[in-house]
């Protein structure tokens, strides 16, 4: 298992658009991703509740990557937070 | 006679028929089915088909009201794939053996209430989203066809809120204003008002299952008011109020295709200011003749992060394209001050107007500047384009603004891109900038005096402090000197100089700027044909 916390710097935190773009990136691995914040969890690949943890700007995510390519899904969601987020 | 307040969302007065829509969730029944296999199947085909339907829906508002607004529809399309949405339906099918209406329902409240609860404004607002797919498939299971907007007479709609997918359906022909009963001025709906420029109320406590199709209403959203089956005076006064309006705009159409021309033969440019793609549209459709000021902010605002090479030049391209041989004049990102996008991390300052903005962060972050440019060029190929930089104080900054065009050319060049180095000219609206004008002219292909800054840092003077206003006098001499001095030096060096400032469109000043010799005024699209009207009636005597 692989994990990473980030702090969002986007203004609006993670809302809709970010979080599909997440999705998005998030289907791309066999790796079950799962995102926690504010003492709760979501799979990645789930919009409404990547939606629903209602992350806002300057909160820390914890991002905890487990499976076959949990590597590369660690770098390059790690890429994505940096870029996006 | 009833009346009820509302907050406006976009000002201006209509009177007409109501159209109410009621919410459609209420006509869902739960019943027993036999095959819950059958059923899924059912809600598959739903599925496909509000997905077509969205598609279809992302596509017209991106041609209508641009990328951005367009997005939610993909975030629809994507809600709707949502594995905990659908298993959640699908788990209420097999378990409880009932019809996937319902069953639907049910889950959109559930998920949609999940939103409803939550404390940032902005999640709150999507629940509306969930309730809006909800339906959406709802109504694809019952086999209803999405109402056809374009089959009503010009109405008033009347409703509880609004969809963002019934917003972007609706003809704007046919809408003459909204009063919905929810939304907040953040709402799909009041973005989207806005952007067509329907008047619209928003907060309006009227019961919607009292009102009938067709009953009379008046939205003022000056005074902020929607007032049903007016009495007669009321009514009247809305009539005159509303063939005013009417008369100014119908007497105008009669200067569609007339020159520019004074009485006595000084022709001059009407050009259109405009801030995004969708925008060219009225400014055609205004008879400009050409874009004096296409501000490219709306390319980075409202979103998260910095917008490609490629989606700037094809916003760019569609627009150069669009207006073919006219006159396209493209600002150089205008960032910083009252405009900011938290990705740019500009930080907080104590003087934004007179900080870190516009060309300032192009010099200082080259990066972000060769994109714009490199975009720029590459759209240069397409039609007849010019590039217009802000916020200058300096010869010393139009040379390496040039240094930096060349490096982009360089490249360009190498990697065999086909480009074209368009007309550049810069925004005269520093006090700076005035009193350098005949060196700054020697450089460059144009000036645009931006009388909006010119005038705040002129007589130091906040536009947005309410308690300055009696000491505001846009028509100061000082500015009117400044604004000859600009010109004069433009002409001396053989170069033209116009103003894109709302000054321009100041009829007042109409005749005193071209007795100066201005030689081309940017205004916005509603008016252009006014000021048109204005100048045919001048005799410039010298």
């Amino acid at each position: 298992m692989n994990k990473f916390e980030y702090t969002i710097k986007d203004e609006v935190g993670i809302h809709a658009r970010p979080a599909g773009m997440l999705v998005k990136e998030a289907k791309k691995y066999e790796s079950k991703i799962i995102v926690s914040a504010n003492g709760k969890s979501a799979e990645a690949t789930k919009l409404m509740a990547v939606m629903g943890l209602g992350v806002k700007c300057g909160q820390t995510v914890e991002v905890k990557i487990t499976g076959g390519d949990e590597d590369t899904a660690y770098k390059n969601m790690k890429d994505f937070f940096e870029t996006n987020l | 006679m009833k009346e009820y307040r509302g907050k406006s969302v976009y000002k201006g007065i209509a009177m007409g028929p109501a159209l109410v829509l009621h919410n459609k969730d209420q006509q869902v029944k739960r019943m027993r089915i036999e095959d819950a296999e059958a059923e899924l199947a059912r809600l598959e085909q739903a599925k496909q088909e509000s997905q077509e339907q969205l598609q279809r829906l992302y596509e017209k508002a991106l041609k209508e009201v641009g990328e951005s607004n367009a997005a939610i529809f993909e975030v629809h399309q994507m809600m709707l794939e949502d594995p905990d949405y659908l298993e959640s339906i699908e788990n209420i099918i097999r378990t409880e053996m009932i019809n996937a209406e319902y069953a639907a329902a049910l889950t959109g409240d559930n998920f949609s209430q999940m939103f409803a609860a939550m404390e940032d404004d902005y999640m709150r607002a999507r629940a509306a989203d969930i309730k809006d797919i909800s339906e959406r498939l709802i109504r694809n299971l019952l086999g209803y066809i999405d109402m056809d907007f374009s089959q009503i007479p010009p109405s008033i709609i009347v409703a509880d809120d609004l969809s963002p997918s019934e917003t972007v359906q609706m003809d704007k022909k046919k809408i003459l204003a909204f009063v919905t009963v929810h939304g907040s001025s953040n709402s799909h709906t009041s973005i989207l008002a806005r952007m067509m420029n329907i008047p619209a109320l928003i907060g309006v406590r009227v019961p919607i299952d009292e009102i009938e199709n067709g009953t009379e209403v008046i939205v003022d959203g000056v005074e902020e008011r929607a007032i049903f089956n007016p009495d007669g005076d009321v009514r009247r006064k809305a009539e005159e109020q509303i063939r005013e309006a009417e008369e100014k705009q119908r007497l105008l159409q009669d200067m569609k295709g007339k020159e520019n021309v004074t009485l006595d033969g000084r022709k001059v440019n009407l050009y259109a200011n405009i801030g995004s793609v969708s925008d060219v549209g009225y400014a055609l459709e205004n008879d400009a003749g050409g874009i004096g000021l296409f501000r490219s902010e709306f390319l980075y605002l409202g979103r998260s992060d910095f917008p490609s090479e490629e989606e700037q030049f094809q916003a760019y391209k569609q627009v150069v394209q669009t207006m073919g041989e006219k006159k396209v004049i493209i600002r150089t990102l205008d960032i910083g001050a009252d405009k900011q996008a938290e990705y740019f991390h500009l930080g907080k300052e104590d003087n934004p107007a007179l900080g870190y903005r516009a060309i300032r962060i192009c010099l200082a972050q080259p990066d972000i500047f060769k994109t714009q440019l490199r975009a720029l060029l590459r759209a240069a190929v397409y039609g007849n384009l010019s590039i217009m930089y802000p916020m200058i104080i300096d010869p010393e900054e139009v040379k390496k603004i040039y240094d930096i065009v060349s490096e982009v050319e360089e490249e360009l060049k190498r990697k065999e891109i086909p480009y074209q180095i368009p007309e550049q000219g810069i925004m005269i609206e520093t006090p700076a900038a005035v009193m350098v004008s005949d060196e700054l002219a020697e450089l460059v292909d144009f000036f645009s005096i931006g009388t909006n800054d010119l005038i705040q840092y002129t007589l130091a003077i906040d536009r947005q402090n309410e308690k300055l206003e009696e000491f505001y006098n846009p028509h100061h001499k000082a500015i009117l000197r400044m604004i000859e001095m600009v010109v004069n030096n433009a002409h001396k060096a053989g170069k033209w100089a116009g103003i894109c400032g709302e000054l321009g469109a100041d009829s007042d000043l109409t005749e005193t700027f071209l007795q100066m010799g201005v030689d081309e005024l940017s205004v916005a699209p509603s008016m252009i044909l006014n000021l048109r009207k204005k100048i045919r009636g001048i005799r410039i005597t010298n």
